[in-house]
């Protein structure tokens, strides 16, 4: 953008240099961001000799034994199940509930359930922590499936209506209308037509809340136990006993976002709309 | 299930509509009540369930504990919270230091990045991925690596300190430096956020009003300062709005790396509504206390959602 392209008489050397420095302040910003991973990494794939180590090393010889024990004494692959039942569930039932409520407030402008569906977006997790946890327990839910997909509607409920109802708006009218004339239903044009039309929006509603699903911690805290325990309290575990595991702790965290790496490059044009969803409006 | 009524004139349908269509009839005409309804009503219960709870639960004293029911004791809970309760006062303090420190530094550090990076350049998509990773990470995880690197004797920030020359610091262990390293971890992850925002808005906005400035002779500072900045507005309201709405909502990394303190140095509203809740297993307090946050959180939304449509049309 012409900001940053005013200079034009530069010489060549020093425009060499220039986009050389340039590149430099690119890589510079993003070391920071990436060094945490790395050293999440690095952190599992050392001994707990190697982890605790001063000056830390920053040269050793890798081990996978961090991560057999994270699966062997830890019950790790109950967790990952855990976890991916619940964010799976949570996000299909968002999107029974929420793709029909966004194309209706998209379409039939209904504004009030919107401005609803905003509420829930801004409302404190904290607030829902003492309700759910004396509902659940009254009911007998606590440690099942169910009260953790029921309060996981929290986040993926907002997360898939906000994403589609932008998406279903920008569904040209004309070719809903082509479909009502050649006589299909109104229920069959939004199967048929505005859903297929809206599959980028819509694979990137599903990643988003199963990310944020996945990634809820607090709900887990209070209304599961050992049985339907998901990974973030899975990992947390690691920091309350006594001497803190390192290796084991930053395997534990590899595992729990390897999974979301993979997902947003999926669709990573396209989250940063999905985060602002709602929010801009041209 | 072809034909409908409302098909208009010149084209008549071939039967008149059966009576055993009946139901898919009722559903079609109120179609647009009907397909949100289900929605609707899990979200009023989403809502209005724990609003209701808060507000009941808040003018009682209860302890999970208790062998004995709920006591009503009407507004004493607040009375005792806003008169006598300074904990409360401090983690109201800490919350609003928390938070408009960190959106503010994410907005500041955000546009200046924004800026930088908005410029062709081979590598963008690698760039954004990097971007995305710390603000779509499991919050847990990555604030059990910072705990790790927070460290005080064996970290490694207290290493690269020191090739600084520069003395430890204790972190998170400290009450003077508990809060300015959780402002500092959410700043790591969050400014990303707004960088994203940010240049997204830079790249959208319209080409002649730069060139205009271009020709008149403006400087690459009067560039930013009079025509890009008050052209990104609008997207820095988005972005302000959206960080303050999650800020405010901040729970797990605060409780994962301090759990509020030492001495409830960090210890923002969110961490002391749980504690009272589920380590003193205070009920009606605790819910007391989240219905002050509720009516807080709400508040500082509405404020910043009036004035971004003040400011919208400038």
């Amino acid at each position: 953008m012409e900001l940053l392209r005013v200079e034009g008489r530069a010489r060549p050397v020093s425009k060499i240099a220039a986009t050389a420095g340039y590149y430099a302040g690119v890589v510079g910003i993003c070391i920071p961001f990436v060094f945490v991973f790395l050293w999440m990494v690095m952190g599992a794939l050392k001994t707990q000799v190697q982890n605790t180590a001063y000056p830390p090393l920053w040269i050793f010889a890798p081990t996978l034994e961090n991560f057999r024990k994270v699966f062997v004494a830890n019950h790790f692959w109950m967790f990952i199940q855990n976890s991916i039942i619940v964010s799976g569930g949570a996000t299909l039932v968002a999107l029974a509930l929420g793709l029909p409520a966004a194309h209706a407030i998209a379409r039939y402008r209904q504004r009030g359930i919107a401005l609803g569906i905003l509420v829930a977006r801004m409302a404190p997790h904290l607030s829902y922590v003492v309700p759910f946890f004396i509902l659940f327990q009254r009911l007998g839910w606590i440690d099942t499936y169910l009260c953790m997909i029921l309060s996981h509607l929290v986040i993926t409920l907002p997360i898939v209506v906000w994403i589609m109802i932008g998406a279903f708006e920008d569904v040209p009218l004309e070719l809903e209308e082509a479909a009502r004339i050649d006589g299909c239903s109104r229920w069959r044009v939004f199967t048929r037509i505005s859903l297929p039309v809206c599959r980028t929006a819509l694979a990137t509603a599903i990643i988003l809340s199963f990310i944020f699903s996945w990634n809820n911690f607090i709900f887990a805290l209070i209304l599961t136990g050992p049985e339907r325990r998901t990974l973030p309290v899975a990992v947390f575990n690691f920091i309350t006993s006594d001497e803190i595991d390192w290796g084991g702790l930053s395997a534990a965290a590899t595992l729990i976002t390897l999974p979301i790496l993979l997902l947003i490059l999926l669709v990573q044009r396209h989250i940063v709309r999905g985060l602002t969803a709602g929010g801009l409006k041209e | 299930m072809a034909n409908r009524t409302d098909l208009k004139a010149g084209i008549t349908p071939a039967v008149t509509a059966p009576r055993a269509a009946r139901p898919g009839e009722f559903f079609e005409r109120h179609f647009g009540y009907l397909l949100p309804l289900p929605a609707a009503l899990s979200i009023a219960l989403l809502i209005i369930f724990p609003l209701a709870f808060n507000v009941y639960m808040s003018l009682q004293t209860w302890f999970v504990s208790s062998a004995t029911p709920p006591k009503f004791v009407g507004l004493r809970n607040f009375v005792e919270i806003f008169g006598k309760d300074a904990r409360f006062w401090n983690s109201m303090w800490i919350t609003a230091e928390f938070t408009v420190v960190t959106v503010l530094l994410e907005l500041v550090l955000g546009l200046l990045i924004a800026v930088y990076l908005h410029r062709d350049f081979r590598g963008r998509g690698v760039v954004r991925t990097v971007m995305l990773l710390p603000m779509v990470s499991t919050p847990v995880a990555v604030a059990l690596i910072w705990v790790i690197m927070f460290n005080p004797s064996l970290g490694i920030l207290n290493y690269l300190l020191s090739l600084l020359g520069l003395k430890p610091l204790l972190w998170l262990g400290h009450p003077q430096t508990a809060l300015p390293s959780l402002i500092f971890m959410d700043v790591w992850k969050w400014t990303p956020f707004m960088v994203l925002i940010l240049h997204a808005g830079l790249q959208s906005l319209p080409l002649t009003p730069f060139e205009a400035a271009l020709i008149d002779g403006a400087s690459r500072w009067q560039l930013f300062r009079y025509v890009t900045l008050p052209l990104l507005r609008p997207t820095v309201a988005v972005a302000l709005i959206f960080r303050t709405m999650d800020s405010l909502k901040t729970f797990d990394t605060i409780y994962v790396m301090t759990e509020g303190g030492p001495n409830n140095a960090s210890e923002v509203l969110n961490i002391y509504v749980f504690q009272t809740g589920f380590k003193y297993f205070h009920i009606g307090y605790a819910s007391a206390l989240a219905v002050i946050l509720i009516i807080f959180v709400f508040a500082v939304n509405l404020l910043l959602i009036r004035v971004r449509e003040r400011s919208w049309s400038y």
